[in-house]
């Protein structure tokens, strides 16, 4: 015979500050433990969407990332020849040879710059890597002229368009601002390849991203670029490739955050366990008419444990709520693979949320559980003198 | 304070519910210190710095190198003390799991500039006179455990090839916030070995007066301007805070979950001390009947929630410092230096002090304002 969970509700009804401390208690643990994954979540999908399962990027072999890579002319043209690449709408090949540098540029709010990457990248680029120009037009080529990621473009001083941005001994004129779904490329500044190969690094290339007709053909595409005696070079998946970068900053914030959120968890329990004694032992003559009346103290111990879970679950959606205006807001970190800066926003999924709820309700189940066990085990004669 | 065995004993009749209040207010400053410690840490590398150093490196980025030429040409500027250079070696050692920084180094001018790196006098010889020998941070030696006179060999990913070297000499930083797991080298041997590629990655130089020092960046970047490469000077402290600036609003977000953690602690024990208060009420107004006023009520309500929030801190503050100072911690290697600084301790009990005056002052005003003819009928 189950005890009606109406009886609970009534309960808590009838000590609504003490109720509201325990939810709030537990609502900012909630709140810490979904903003700070929310933050991991944000950087990690930044960096995972910057790269398709459908693109490939050709990087020296050995190279762990673009700025340790180099791939000359002649190698570049050997890989765009191979048969395995898809075509664009213009008849070429779907290949982007790239520059990639690391560029110093000032804030726009406060003293200090910024390292940035500077791509360099050709026509081609904006098909391969799904890229659209939100302000302004694409870089013309033969100019010096740069076109900037939407991200940057609040964070950094000289990004309006028409502005004037000096690196590199030259002067640059910003001509329009691109999106690219979210992903890092909306922190880098992109300019001609062909420009920005004899102010920075000469005569070669970092990387070499390309378009694959087909997914599949992934694994003979590599082991023929592989193979190849004439070249010294080794294929990724960029999705792979981007993933892999996110993974230890990732793993850091994934860890802090279970380190800190388990630690507040264990001091909000204390609050629950604090409260639920002090409900019980109010209501000892209570208890001990409910076990008169015939209901099994199994229903006194779940009855209590889903009064506890229960309060720990208004907790845990005011947590939630808490944390979602978070969603969305931009901030910044460094990919230290390419010692430049990534900016990402939050985000709080529906999966976090209910992560959340879920961490809170455990927290009142826990808390409840002693508490609960001493009401189950009252005796009827003890409570009732 | 003669009322302190009152107050001690009203704690001890809920003795749990005291144990899990304190418990809680223990874990929350111990969260407050750690979290606080990292940004204090962080910081502190930015403020060790020395005041008459500045660090130039090429204004495009700090991966692009500068002329070997410029080291006369930067000792010949007026304030300019001393010049020394160093290069960023980016090479894995062994399965490349086990990351550690790696500079080429002017020997003899690197190590007259910093003298935060103490080198015993027989190993200083015997490093600055081999090619090949290495200066190991003495961290790092344990880490990795290696022997002095051990060879090194690391794979170049910058520039490639496999580098042997032999360890002569270990290095003890003398202030702690300087990081004692990097690996020092010869530059000689790399700008050899490099056919002459491998130039300067900055240069470091000493003032004669740290006063000067905004002028003295001037004259050289101004000096580069037109050049192939252009510079960008700036103190040792402004290059430190920029790396720090680099892992992002690390300061904002510790601040913030500091003070959630604070908030959440403030409702447990402000929810206890009022269950507690509501309990008493009866008694309460026994107290005033025989003669206790309003103000020694509100006393002893505030006296039991600073007892317990005191005894809380000092658990969890001294908890925090003993712990970290005792293991060591240095947050996998991020954060060389880790320290809980007396400054957070303070914070930490100002905090605490705030808590109990914010937990206790409902129930105390109850307490005080209680009327006692409502409060005998509300007993029955």
């Amino acid at each position: 015979m189950k005890i009606p969970f109406v009886y609970n509700l009534r309960s808590i009804g009838q000590r609504p500050v003490s109720t509201a401390m325990t939810a709030l208690g537990v609502s900012l643990v909630v709140a810490v433990f979904v903003a700070m994954l929310a933050l991991a979540n944000g950087f990690r999908a930044a960096l995972v969407k910057t790269g398709s399962p459908g693109n490939v990027i050709v990087l020296r072999r050995g190279a762990a990332s673009e700025m340790e890579s180099g791939i000359s002319r002649e190698s570049e043209r050997l890989i765009a020849a191979d048969p395995r690449i898809a075509t664009g709408a213009d008849g070429r090949p779907l290949v982007s040879p790239e520059v990639f540098v690391v560029i110093n540029i000032p804030r726009a709010v406060g003293e200090g710059v910024n390292n940035v990457v500077a791509r360099g990248v050709n026509d081609e680029a904006f098909a391969v890597r799904n890229i659209h120009i939100v302000a302004g037009r694409k870089f013309e080529s033969g100019r010096s002229e740069i076109i900037i990621g939407k991200k940057i473009v609040p964070r950094f001083a000289h990004t309006a368009i028409g502005d004037t941005l000096r690196f590199a001994t030259r002067d640059w004129l910003v001509v329009g601002h691109f999106e690219a779904g979210g992903s890092a490329l909306e922190s880098e500044v992109w300019g001609e390849n062909e420009q920005f190969m004899p102010v920075f690094r000469g005569e070669v290339f970092q990387s070499v991203i390309l378009r694959l007709t087909d997914p599949a053909a992934f694994d003979d595409l590599k082991r023929a670029l592989e193979g190849d005696q004439r070249l010294t070079v080794q294929a990724q998946r960029e999705s792979a490739f981007y993933a892999g970068q996110s993974t230890v900053l990732t793993r850091i914030l994934t860890f802090l955050a279970v380190m800190i959120t388990s630690v507040m968890a264990v001091g909000a329990v204390f609050g629950a366990v604090n409260t639920m004694y002090a409900a019980v032992s109010s209501r000892t003559p209570e208890i001990a008419v409910l076990l008169t009346l015939g209901f099994p103290p199994r229903s006194v111990l779940a009855s209590f444990l889903a009064e506890s879970a229960a309060i720990a679950f208004l907790g845990g959606v005011a947590g939630g709520l808490l944390a979602l205006p978070i969603n969305g807001i931009v901030t910044s970190t460094t990919n230290w693979n390419s010692f430049s800066e990534v900016a990402f926003a939050f985000r709080v999924t529906p999966g976090l949320l209910v992560g959340g709820v879920i961490f809170a309700v455990v927290m009142g189940v826990v808390g409840g559980f002693f508490p609960a066990w001493r009401a189950a085990r009252l005796q009827v004669v003890q409570a009732l003198r | 304070m003669k009322l302190l065995p009152l107050v001690l004993a009203n704690l001890r009749r809920h003795r749990l519910r005291t144990l899990l209040t304190t418990l809680g207010v223990a874990l929350a400053t111990f969260l407050f210190a750690s979290l606080r410690s990292v940004v204090t840490t962080l910081n502190a590398g930015a403020e060790v710095a020395s005041a008459s150093r500045m660090g130039v490196q090429n204004a495009t980025a700090i991966v692009f190198p500068l002329p070997l030429s410029y080291r006369e040409r930067l000792a010949a500027v007026p304030g300019v003390a001393a010049v020394t250079w160093a290069n960023w070696f980016g090479g894995l050692y062994g399965d490349g799991k086990t990351f550690f920084a790696q500079f080429a180094v002017d020997p003899e001018t690197y190590l007259a500039m910093y003298p935060e790196i103490s080198v015993p006098p027989g190993q200083k010889e015997a490093f600055l006179h081999e090619r090949t020998a290495a200066l190991v941070g003495k961290g790092l030696m344990e880490k990795v455990g290696w022997r002095l006179g051990q060879d090194v060999t690391i794979r170049g990913t910058i520039y490639p090839g496999d580098w042997t070297f032999t360890i002569r000499a270990v290095y003890t930083p003398t202030v702690r916030a300087m990081d004692d797991r990097s690996f020092l080298f010869h530059y000689d041997y790399l700008y050899e070995r490099t056919d002459h590629r491998a130039t300067p990655g900055w240069y470091a130089l000493q003032l004669s007066d740290p006063s000067h020092a905004a002028s003295v960046a001037q004259t050289i970047d101004a000096m580069f301007r037109n050049s192939s490469a252009p510079t960008k000077t700036m103190t040792e402290k402004a290059f430190n805070q920029s790396f720090v600036t680099m892992w992002g609003n690390v300061q904002f977000l510790m601040n913030s979950i500091g003070m959630a953690v604070v908030f959440a602690i403030l409702m447990v024990t402000a929810n206890a001390m009022m269950m507690t208060a509501r309990e008493r009420t009866g008694e309460v107004a026994v107290l005033k009947t025989i003669g206790f006023t309003d103000r020694t009520l509100f006393g002893l309500v505030m006296a039991e929630a600073s007892v317990v929030t005191l005894s809380g801190a000092v658990l969890g503050l001294g908890g925090a410092k003993l712990l970290y100072a005792g293991t060591g911690f240095n947050g996998f290697g991020f954060l060389p230096g880790f320290d809980v600084t007396p400054a957070t301790l303070a914070l930490g009990f100002g905090i605490t002090l705030l808590l109990a005056v914010a937990s206790g002052i409902v129930p105390a005003l109850r307490a005080a304002r209680l009327s006692i003819v409502q409060a005998l009928r509300h007993v029955e």
